[in-house]
């Protein structure tokens, strides 16, 4: 075996720290939402100490997802903007599930797919601290009126299963596309994933001093 | 309130009940029955509610009206609302009782995410126990009579009991016994919607021909029911609603988006699976990473 360039820088330690901290908020978010969500997931309390602890707790921990994603959000927007190769790979989403991405156009530092987890992410978040406000009647009781507080439920409720959807789709294809997490935990990906997933991004890095 | 073990419970939130014991006699369902035609407005059931249940109204302030406090509170489980109703010459003071309707179909209780915070006994009385309650207000939102009022103390939910633990030994609540002029009757649901026909027999012999029986069938009737001079109009007596109904929202958030929520999370993660086992993972071969130093070089030398 030969030895390979090194290694593509593809996250800074701060983006990473952003990341982890919005995953595990997310994760703690889904956990104690849906533990009063569903009866049968009430058990879900006890991770946080109790009904009442999980209810006190669960909207302090979307603040801190809303502000880290708000970071996410800043650092990655104009890297997720559409054009026109995102539709081309779009229709040919049979092909990349199939494993067979090879005709499709080069890709840059995001594809088609991981711009709809962002988007997706970003409005639903949105939507979840709008809705989630409104339920938070230790501190906003009374700037709304009863109807307007269920509505808040029902749109709280849709938009936290979307998330977790997306969030199942982001992980799955973590996990489907080998070499991806070290992106993450890393930082940095091997040549070979670069040229093969991201290759227009990767000629912009190979390119760099 | 605790839960009363000498009755049997019909409904307990996010949880399911078994059924009563067999050869047990069916529990009579019990209502109270507020004569509003028969109110003089003395507030003494309001004073007997505070006495009974050990509550302290702090001292409030007066809007102009007599309602006092001005809203249900955590203390205040009841409160007489009045309304000047003018219609010609005519001016009529509607002095409704307010407090929790004891709905047959309760929303609060469907809408409580916390296992056994509220339930429904046999005899149609429905209650809070505190000590299953975790503040979070979603019986506020599943209640068509915006009735609960959660503590800035204690976090929790609290309304009228219909003095559950007084009925539980054979008592009436509070409220009835302290009333002076008996508009406040207790008894079974069906002796009540007895007693009212009698009473509105009276009131349209004395003109009032809209008089009529409050029992509201949107929420499955209810185990508080008033006599209203003007049947016709519930809405005049300080808003109580004319057809009084769960929200469909609720409806929506408690019904089929619960199981509907779970099947499309277990269906995305059972997807995944599928698409494992089936397609294998996406990988980089070593003729990728060839390609890769191939570029990397070929850059380097421009």
């Amino acid at each position: 075996m030969s030895e390979h360039i090194k290694p593509v820088s593809r996250y800074t330690t701060g983006a990473r720290i952003n990341h982890w901290i919005t995953a595990v908020s997310l994760i703690l978010l889904a956990l104690s939402g849906m533990a009063l969500f569903h009866p049968s997931l009430y058990f879900l309390t006890g991770l946080f100490g109790g009904g009442e602890f999980t209810r006190v707790i669960h909207p302090w921990i979307g603040v801190v997802l809303a502000i880290s994603f708000l970071g996410l959000f800043f650092r990655f927007f104009t890297l997720n903007l559409w054009n026109r190769d995102d539709t081309v790979w779009m229709k040919n989403l049979g092909a990349v599930i199939n494993n067979k991405e090879e005709g499709l156009p080069e890709v840059g530092k995001y594809n088609a797919g991981q711009k709809l987890v962002f988007w997706g992410q970003s409005i639903l978040i949105f939507a979840l601290l709008c809705s989630g406000v409104v339920l938070w009647d230790t501190y906003f009781a009374t700037y709304t009126t009863i109807d307007q507080k269920r509505l808040s439920a029902v749109i709280h409720a849709l938009c936290a299963i979307g998330v977790i959807l997306i969030w199942i789709v982001h992980v799955y294809a973590a996990i489907w596309v080998k070499g991806t997490i070290r992106a993450m935990t890393q930082g940095s990906v091997t040549g070979g994933w670069a040229w093969k997933h991201h290759r227009k991004w990767f000629r912009q890095e190979v390119g760099k001093p | 309130m605790s839960v009363l073990q000498a009755l049997d419970l019909r409904r307990r939130s996010a949880s399911s009940v078994p059924p009563p014991a067999a050869g047990k006699p069916a529990a009579v369902a019990v209502a109270k029955l507020i004569d509003v035609s028969k109110c003089i407005g003395c507030k003494a059931c309001q004073a007997a509610c505070l006495e009974w249940n050990q509550l302290d109204q702090p001292i409030g302030y007066t809007d102009g009206t007599y309602d006092n406090p001005t809203d249900l509170t955590t203390a205040s489980w009841t409160v007489m609302r009045f309304t000047e109703y003018e219609h010609g010459d005519d001016l009529e003071w509607l002095i409704r009782k307010d407090g929790c309707m004891h709905c047959d179909d309760p929303g609060c209780l469907k809408a409580c995410p916390a296992p056994g915070a509220i339930v429904q006994y046999t005899n149609g009385i429905v209650d809070f126990v505190s000590e299953n309650c975790i503040g979070c207000g979603y019986c506020l939102k599943g209640c068509p009579f915006n009735i609960p009022r959660i503590s800035q103390t204690t976090s929790k939910a609290y309304k009228c009991t219909l003095c559950s633990d007084r009925v539980v030994v054979g008592q009436a609540p509070a409220c009835a016994k302290a009333c002076p002029t008996q508009a406040i009757y207790f008894g079974t649901k069906d002796d009540m919607i007895a007693h009212a026909g009698k009473r509105i027999v009276d009131l349209k012999s004395r003109g009032y021909q809209n008089a009529g029986l409050y029992n509201p069938q949107g929420v499955g009737g209810t185990h508080v029911m008033y006599v209203l001079q003007h049947a016709d109009k519930p809405s005049l007596y300080a808003g109580l609603p004319d057809n009084p109904h769960i929200s469909p929202l609720v409806g929506i958030w408690k019904g089929v988006m619960k199981p509907l929520s779970l099947a499309a999370i277990a269906f995305a993660g059972a997807f995944g699976f599928l698409h494992y086992i089936t397609k294998g993972p996406n990988t980089v071969s070593e003729h990728d990473e060839a390609k890769a130093d191939e570029l990397a070089a070929g850059k380097d030398r421009a």
